[in-house]
């Protein structure tokens, strides 16, 4: 993504296209751990849903489907406030790799 | 037809703040500006102004106030002195950032500790770098002018930055003067209509106020940034001129007084250049080739015309009204002597930090500081970079 130089900015930091935050990939910044979706033990609480601090998880209908990896910086509060019997969210071990794309 | 008014200085920005008429006014009273607030509040309950009048909890949220304010398009303004501008500290760096053009009257007040309400310039120097334009004024009539002015210069779209006026506490804020007040309307029309850029209210744009800037951009709003504050000194210059055209009282970017043939200077701003040009009148009635140059301007600060008006005395000093401590001299000394850097040969330029705290300066002190210039100028050696006036040693 080309970046503007300081001439081409709009006055007084405004951003322009509000809601361009959806470019920037939060899911670049996991680093060595991301939550697991098991679907059979879910009780659609949506307490994940409600905690998440980046809207990573994915919903389909009425349902909570599973994680957006893209946005999911692994912070891991999702599976600490899965309510149900046997935890609906893990936290697994995640090769690193450097993304394309996000912020510098 | 102008008329001629009996006020103090917080009387006078409130007097200023009515024919302006500004949509938001949001300030929590604090000494010595109290009464501009307070004045503001009785013109408000008295059907005199539209804007809106809010008093938050704190200057903190006053200032909060103002940036929401201007941020919807508002043309807004407040006021407040010491510690009050101290606790909008943060506000005011958010406010210069978002290049708001608020408005703020400062009743220039000493900082704690010690606790003291009276007058030096240690709130706003203290400010000095929060991006705002600093406008400085010797008496009740230019705080007046100051203000109404200011609106304009804060306005300016390549300028589009905030604007503070300082008037010394107490000796300004709280001295009766009898002021050339103009006509409303005359006022309103100097001002003009106020048009806000992106304001938030706009609903049919969808805009961001405010953004997360992480390495990447951070660098490039900041230098955005200066641009309006290095855009001001021709504005400045204008609309003083405008002023002066419309009302008989043209402003610039300092006053010189009795500068011709002058080999010494003595540089002080605010309330004590008028005591100084009693000094200047009896020093010169007794030969003496000494002038005073009264910065207006701090922010930005004009430096070659303050060079070139300096460059070709002998000594100059430069009295401020706060302390920078550990620095090398003074906020108004390290500008003046750094702007004179390049010129040679240019004079010897010393510092004198008085009135501390409302701490009197007398004709008497103006006259020891003109005696060390003349020593300085005759020997062509500066015994003492550094002191102190009206100082119990
Ligand atoms: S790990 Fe954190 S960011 Fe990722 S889905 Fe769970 S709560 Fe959201
Ligand atoms: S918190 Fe656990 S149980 Fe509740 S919706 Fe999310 S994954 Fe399902």
């Amino acid at each position: 993504m080309k970046k503007e130089t300081w001439k081409e900015l709009t006055i007084g930091t405004i951003n322009l296209e509000a809601g361009n935050s959806v470019q920037n990939l939060t899911g670049t910044w996991r680093s060595g751990h991301k939550p697991e979706f098991i679907e059979e033990h879910c009780i659609q609480c949506f307490f994940c849903w409600l905690y998440c601090p980046h809207f990573a998880i994915l919903v389909e209908g009425d349902e909570v489907k599973g994680i957006d990896y893209d946005y999911c910086t692994g912070c891991g509060m999702c599976a600490e406030e899965c309510p149900s019997k046997e935890k609906s969210i893990v936290m697994v071990k995640e090769e690193v790799k450097l993304a394309e794309g996000g912020t510098e | 037809m102008s008329t001629l008014k009996t006020l103090n200085g917080n009387q006078t920005i409130a007097e200023a703040v009515r024919q302006v008429d500004p949509d938001v006014m949001a300030a929590y009273p604090i000494t010595p500006s109290t009464a501009i607030v307070e004045t503001i509040a009785k013109f408000k309950a008295d059907g005199l102004i539209s804007g809106e009048f809010v008093c938050p909890e704190s200057e903190h949220s006053a200032m909060s106030v103002c940036i929401g304010a201007a941020s919807a398009g508002g043309r807004v303004m407040t006021a407040t002195a010491s510690q009050g501008l101290a606790l909008m500290w943060e506000m005011l760096f958010i406010a210069a950032g978002l290049r708001l053009p608020i408005v703020a009257g400062i009743a220039n007040r000493a900082l704690s500790a010690p606790i003291n309400i009276h007058g030096d310039h240690s709130d706003t120097m203290g400010a000095r770098d929060s991006g705002w334009i600093q406008i400085y004024s010797e008496n009740c009539q230019e705080a007046y002018d100051n203000f109404i002015q200011a609106f304009r210069i804060a306005e300016h779209l390549d300028v589009r930055t905030p604007v503070l006026v300082g008037l010394d506490g107490f000796i300004i804020s709280h001295s009766m003067e009898v002021i050339q007040v103009e006509e409303d309307e005359k006022i309103k029309e100097f001002v003009g209509e106020y048009q806000p850029v992106y304001p938030l209210l706009d609903t049919s744009r969808k805009i961001t106020v405010g953004p997360l800037d992480f390495t990447d951009y951070y660098f490039e709003h900041k230098r955005s940034q200066m641009e309006g504050i290095e855009n001001a000194p021709g504005v400045i210059q204008q609309v003083g001129k405008e002023y002066g055209e419309k009302f008989g009282r043209p402003y610039g970017f300092f006053e010189e007084y009795r500068m011709e043939d002058a080999e010494t200077c003595i540089v002080v701003m605010s309330s004590a250049a008028g005591t100084c040009k009693d000094a200047i009148d009896e020093l010169r009635n007794e030969g003496k080739k000494i002038g005073l140059l009264k910065p207006r301007i701090f922010r930005p600060f004009p430096d070659k015309e303050i060079a070139e008006a300096l460059k070709g005395l002998k000594a100059v000093a430069v009295l401020d009204r706060s302390t920078c401590p550990g620095a090398f001299g003074a906020p108004l000394f390290t500008e003046v002597r750094n702007a004179l850097y390049d010129y040679d040969p240019r004079p010897k330029v010393v510092n004198y930090v008085y009135g501390l705290g409302g701490r009197d300066i007398m004709v008497e002190h103006f006259k020891e500081v003109a005696e060390k210039l003349d020593k300085i100028a005759e020997t062509g050696k500066v015994e003492e970079m550094y002191g102190y006036l009206n100082l119990r040693e």
